[in-house]
């Protein structure tokens, strides 16, 4: 592969102007595929879900999926669109072996949703509206896998085809074309990227994992000349599956057109793949806008006409857009933009909420999720909130407030919470971690403490207070810590005056 | 013992019911017609004999332990191998599926079984369901009892002749342009297209989703009827299928059977397909002429309708069918079931390897109408061809609607000719397609249709139909009028039409090994 010149971003977007679109899937967390049966489920054995209708096999008919349609419904409303009175699949046909039928289940001409908008925020504070053209229902293709090296279909000597995917339920988000974002416009991608993945786990209708491919997302990218009003010729890059992704493949697919137009080059109509760890884009295949998948209406299923009552029912479900609720979290938490920052970048912005729930101060809860539960979870490569639950949280903030523990016992019952040896007060009776609130046996303990440095006392009243130090560190280390700190400084300054 | 294959379903199921015969008394004797008769008709892929007798005798062990079976539980029926079993190869007719075996029955299968009939085995047809004639067949045609050397039309020749041939009282077909209808008229048997909806297509290999019907073949109406209320009614696999509770066919059936069932009914003669037109044998012409005149004189009221689209109804199936196949056969391409064929010579690459083995495995009125739907379905073509058709569709639907506004039920000829002679019209694709002349309409509409014998043409003493319509969900109604002409016709004749037909092969041996015959 040879290397793309490229040019300088701000010298290419000073020369042009940077025009996006982009398509996003997503896949959604039906407890079934589309449209038959079989298990939506991913990680299973190669072809364990699969049946006669998503393997395509003669005879085989799809049922649509209520449950899809009611997801795809949701998120329709969530980007703003307008619901369709009836809408139709049609048939994508094109040879290919990732597709059973040889063709895909998709809507053409009449989408579920159609005509919405959205709002981000950068971090500059620009806000950028998309306007939503579509969101249609697909279903997934299978997953091949190529022998050999280049792990392409060229050149493998066989490839294996795991339908478990084929016949997921997808929407695909499509905007309609983005323009006078100027340099912000890798950011305007990832936003809006970060935007629609937010807002499908608010809905709760995908796991929303990039990484596993839930939500997947292709580039359009053109370049005009500053001052046309004409479009130039777009490339799509396929497949980008990172926030991070999606504003590096923008800002590069800007710099390597710039680099060819500025040349006297023209922009070949592709589409392109991603590469992560060279952070380039490659030629695929050419695509042209006469593509003919002979589309056709999907004459095995009937019009999916939702009515305007299940409409509104659905409407009625919807949680309150993500961006509002961080807006009335922060507020009502009183963090910084920092401190909320991290709690967002977390992914614990649920946990926190519901610690809160549980009683605990928005402070503490946030302390203890983005401080030692993060830390455990990052070395155990686990997500937090699978660790431990938000009223264990709030139980220990709790004890801590009382009293009963110090930070650093609070740690050693965290632990044990989060090894399933119960909940806090089950660990704290069962490892006998309680703060020592039995001045007789703290007295006992400064008592030996002063007769092994009998020097202290008269340090302390000549002033330097500070020698206690040493007997607290005494006192703590022979309670095993389970004491309070300041109150054995209280008892010898106590001692020392007598 | 009186040979228990000349039995209608209806009778041998009440001989069964009363225990006078076994199941596996009746499928024996079907096996042993279809051992002597079946070499010259080949009506057969593929004959179950074991599994058929064992089947037989677990119904009959089932009904001497007291158990309540259905109507139809122990008749032998013959299944078309359009539909999936899942123990018998399923090829559709085509070369690219021999052998293939489908891991899943066909939801009426299922309901066959479930019914307690008795699947003989799978019968031949035109590949994929095209033609009219099952000269398209991979494994060689059918012949026609009548006359061994014409064709039983298409492309359920083999149902149609199994039942003629007395091979077996039941059998289903698929109708997709009138696939179960004209072999019905060119073998002098009953053949039904219900209502587009009213039987589940899941696990039949589909022609064209929007057209396909599978239905009934048999000898009489009340044995179609009887088997229409096994197979019918919702299911959630096919989104297509009509959630509405049918009323018993064989009730409508036995109506028909009454005195008066003629008196007061309004029959609608289609002026546009009544035998009037260019292809249309004169014989054909003459006894459709006489069945209308002796409706009337039996109380019917007879109306001429004019259904003007009709003109247009070959020309736009031959656009819808041949679009919606091509995408539904494009699943042929060897990578997960059937034929695979590497290309003789270069790179063993996916796409040459779909080419090669689509090349080879598909025939050549297949590889026709994928050519054909592709380019109707292209860009810049779709709406000059396919949504012009579309359109047609939509002008067809209105000419039934004023239709049957004027008439209850409508009647044509079932098919313009008699049988044709095998050869005849395979290398003349217009002249083949001509002949669903009469029964495309229905299927265009989604309304179901009937074809009955109405006697034998003057001129070549061979079988002609009658085809009824009714509006859709109204299939009782064929049911009910069916039966009626069925005893009317009948009562002239003094006899039924296929007791004249030649008697073929006298039964000789008993044939008890399953696989293709």
């Amino acid at each position: 592969m040879t290397r793309d010149a490229l040019m300088d971003y701000d010298t290419a977007i000073e020369l042009f102007e940077p025009v996006l679109g982009f398509e996003v899937h997503v896949e959604l967390n039906t407890a079934t595929k589309m449209f038959c049966g079989c298990a939506n489920a991913f990680g299973s054995r190669p072809n364990e879900n699969t049946c006669p209708t998503c393997l395509g096999l003669p005879g085989g008919l799809p049922q649509v999926n209520r449950k899809a349609v009611e997801s795809s419904i949701r998120l329709g409303l969530a980007l703003g669109c307008d619901i369709a009175e009836s809408s139709r699949f049609a048939r994508k046909n094109y040879f290919y072996p990732d597709t059973s039928k040889n063709f895909q289940t998709s809507q053409y001409d009449e989408p579920i949703a159609h005509d919405g908008e959205v709002t981000v925020e950068l971090a500059n504070g620009r806000h950028v509206t998309i306007l939503i053209e579509r969101a249609h229902m697909e279903e997934d293709a299978g997953k091949l896998t190529h022998s050999g090296a280049t792990g392409r279909i060229q050149g493998a000597d066989y490839s294996l085809v795991d339908y478990n995917r084929g016949g997921v339920p997808l929407v695909e988000i499509v905007t309609k074309i983005i323009e006078g974002v100027d340099g912000d416009a890798g950011e305007v991608g990832r936003a809006y990227v970060a935007h629609i993945r937010e807002l499908v786990k608010a809905l709760g209708v995908s796991n929303a994992r990039m990484e596993e491919g839930n939500v997947r997302c292709d580039a359009n990218v053109s370049l005009r000349p500053r001052g046309s009003t004409v479009l130039g010729t777009r490339t799509e890059t396929k497949n980008v599956n990172s926030l991070r992704s999606v504003e590096r493949a923008v800002r590069y697919e800007i710099q390597r057109q710039a680099a060819i137009l500025h040349a006297g080059g023209t922009i070949l109509q592709e589409t392109r793949h991603w590469h992560e760890d060279t952070g380039t884009t490659s030629s695929g295949r050419p695509k042209s806008d006469a593509d003919d998948y002979r589309y056709f209406p999907e004459p095995d299923l009937v019009p999916v006409a939702p009515s305007r009552k299940w409409v509104e029912e659905l409407r009625a479900t919807l949680p309150e857009p993500p961006s509002e609720r961080r807006a009335r979290l922060r507020e009502a938490w009183g963090f910084t933009a920092l401190e909320f920052q991290d709690v967002v970048n977390g992914d614990l912005l649920d946990a926190v909420e519901a610690t809160v729930a549980e009683g605990a101060s928005p402070a503490a809860a946030r302390k203890w999720w983005t401080g030692e539960i993060t830390r455990i979870a990052n070395a155990r490569g686990v997500a937090a909130p699978t660790l431990i639950s938000p009223r264990h949280v709030s139980e220990l903030v709790a004890l801590v407030d009382s009293g009963d523990l110090t930070d650093r016992l609070a740690r050693q019952v965290l632990e044990g919470v989060i090894d399933g040896e119960g909940s806090p007060s089950e660990v704290v009776e069962a490892r006998g971690l309680r703060v020592v609130s039995d001045d007789g046996a703290l007295v006992a303990a400064i008592d030996a403490a002063l007769g092994a440095q009998p020097d202290v006392l008269q340090k302390i009243r000549d002033g330097k207070v500070q020698a206690a130090g040493a007997v607290i560190g005494a006192v703590m280390k022979a309670m095993k810590g389970q004491a309070d700190a300041a109150r054995v400084r209280e008892l010898i300054l106590e001692r020392a005056a007598q | 013992m009186s040979d228990l294959t000349r039995l209608g379903a209806a009778e041998l199921a009440d001989r069964l019911a009363a225990s006078e015969i076994s199941s596996e008394e009746a499928t024996r004797a079907h096996l042993e017609r279809i051992a002597a008769a079946d070499r010259d008709v080949h009506a057969f892929l593929h004959v179950a004999s074991e599994r058929a007798i064992e089947t037989a005798r677990a119904v009959d062990a089932l009904r001497s332990s007291g158990e309540s079976l259905g109507p139809l539980a122990g008749v032998p029926i013959a299944i078309k191998d359009v539909l999936c079993t899942h123990d018998m190869p399923s090829t559709s007719g085509s070369r690219i599926l021999e052998g293939w075996v489908p891991p899943y029955d066909a939801t009426v299968v299922r309901r066959l079984r479930e019914a307690h009939l008795i699947p003989l085995g799978k019968t031949n047809m035109d590949e994929f369901a095209m033609g009219s004639s099952t000269e398209h067949s991979a494994f060689g045609p059918t012949r026609n009892p009548w006359d061994l050397e014409r064709t039983p039309g298409g492309s359920g020749g083999g149902s149609a002749a199994a039942v003629a041939a007395f091979e077996a009282p039941l059998a289903l077909g698929s109708d997709t342009g009138g696939s179960i209808r004209q072999p019905a008229a060119l073998t002098g048997t009953v053949g039904v297209k219900p209502t587009y909806g009213g039987v589940s297509r899941y696990g039949a290999i589909a022609l064209a989703s929007s057209l396909d019907q599978v239905g009934p073949v048999s000898r009489s109406i009340l044995d179609a009827a009887l088997l229409h209320d096994v197979i019918a009614g919702h299911d959630p696999l096919d989104s297509t299928s009509i959630p509405d509770v049918w009323p018993s066919m064989a009730d409508a059936a036995r109506v028909g059977q009454r005195d008066d069932a003629l008196r007061g009914l309004r029959i609608g003669v289609v002026k546009e397909i009544a035998g009037g037109g260019d292809g249309f044998q004169p014989g054909v012409r003459q006894r459709f002429d006489e069945t209308v005149q002796l409706l009337g004189a039996a109380g019917a009221e007879i109306v001429e309708v004019s259904a003007p689209s009709f003109e247009y109804a070959v020309a736009a199936y031959y656009l819808i069918l041949p679009a919606e196949a091509s995408s539904n056969l494009a699943r042929f391409d060897s990578v997960r079931f059937g034929l695979r064929v590497p290309p003789e010579s270069g790179p063993v690459t996916v796409e040459r390897v779909m080419a090669a083995t689509r090349d080879a495995g598909f025939g050549a009125e297949v590889k026709r109408r994928i050519i054909l739907g592709t380019y109707a379905l292209s860009a810049g073509y779709y709406d000059a061809y396919y949504g012009s058709a579309q359109k047609v569709r939509t002008l067809i639907q209105r000419d039934f609607q004023a239709a049957f506004s004027q008439a209850h039920v409508l009647i044509s000829p079932a098919a313009p000719t008699t049988a044709f002679g095998l050869g005849e019209k395979v290398d003349d694709p217009l002249a083949m397609y001509l002949n669903d002349l009469t029964t495309i309409p229905a299927n265009l509409a989604g309304v179901p249709g009937l074809a009955l014998p109405m006697g034998l043409a003057p001129e070549d003493g061979l079988p002609v139909g009658l085809q009824l319509m009714a509006p859709a969900r109204e299939d009782a109604r064929l049911y009910t009028v069916g039966a009626a002409v069925e005893r009317l016709l009948e009562g002239e004749w003094g006899h039924r039409l296929l007791s004249r037909a030649p008697r073929l092969a006298q039964t000789e041996m008993f044939a008890n090994e399953e696989g293709a015959v």
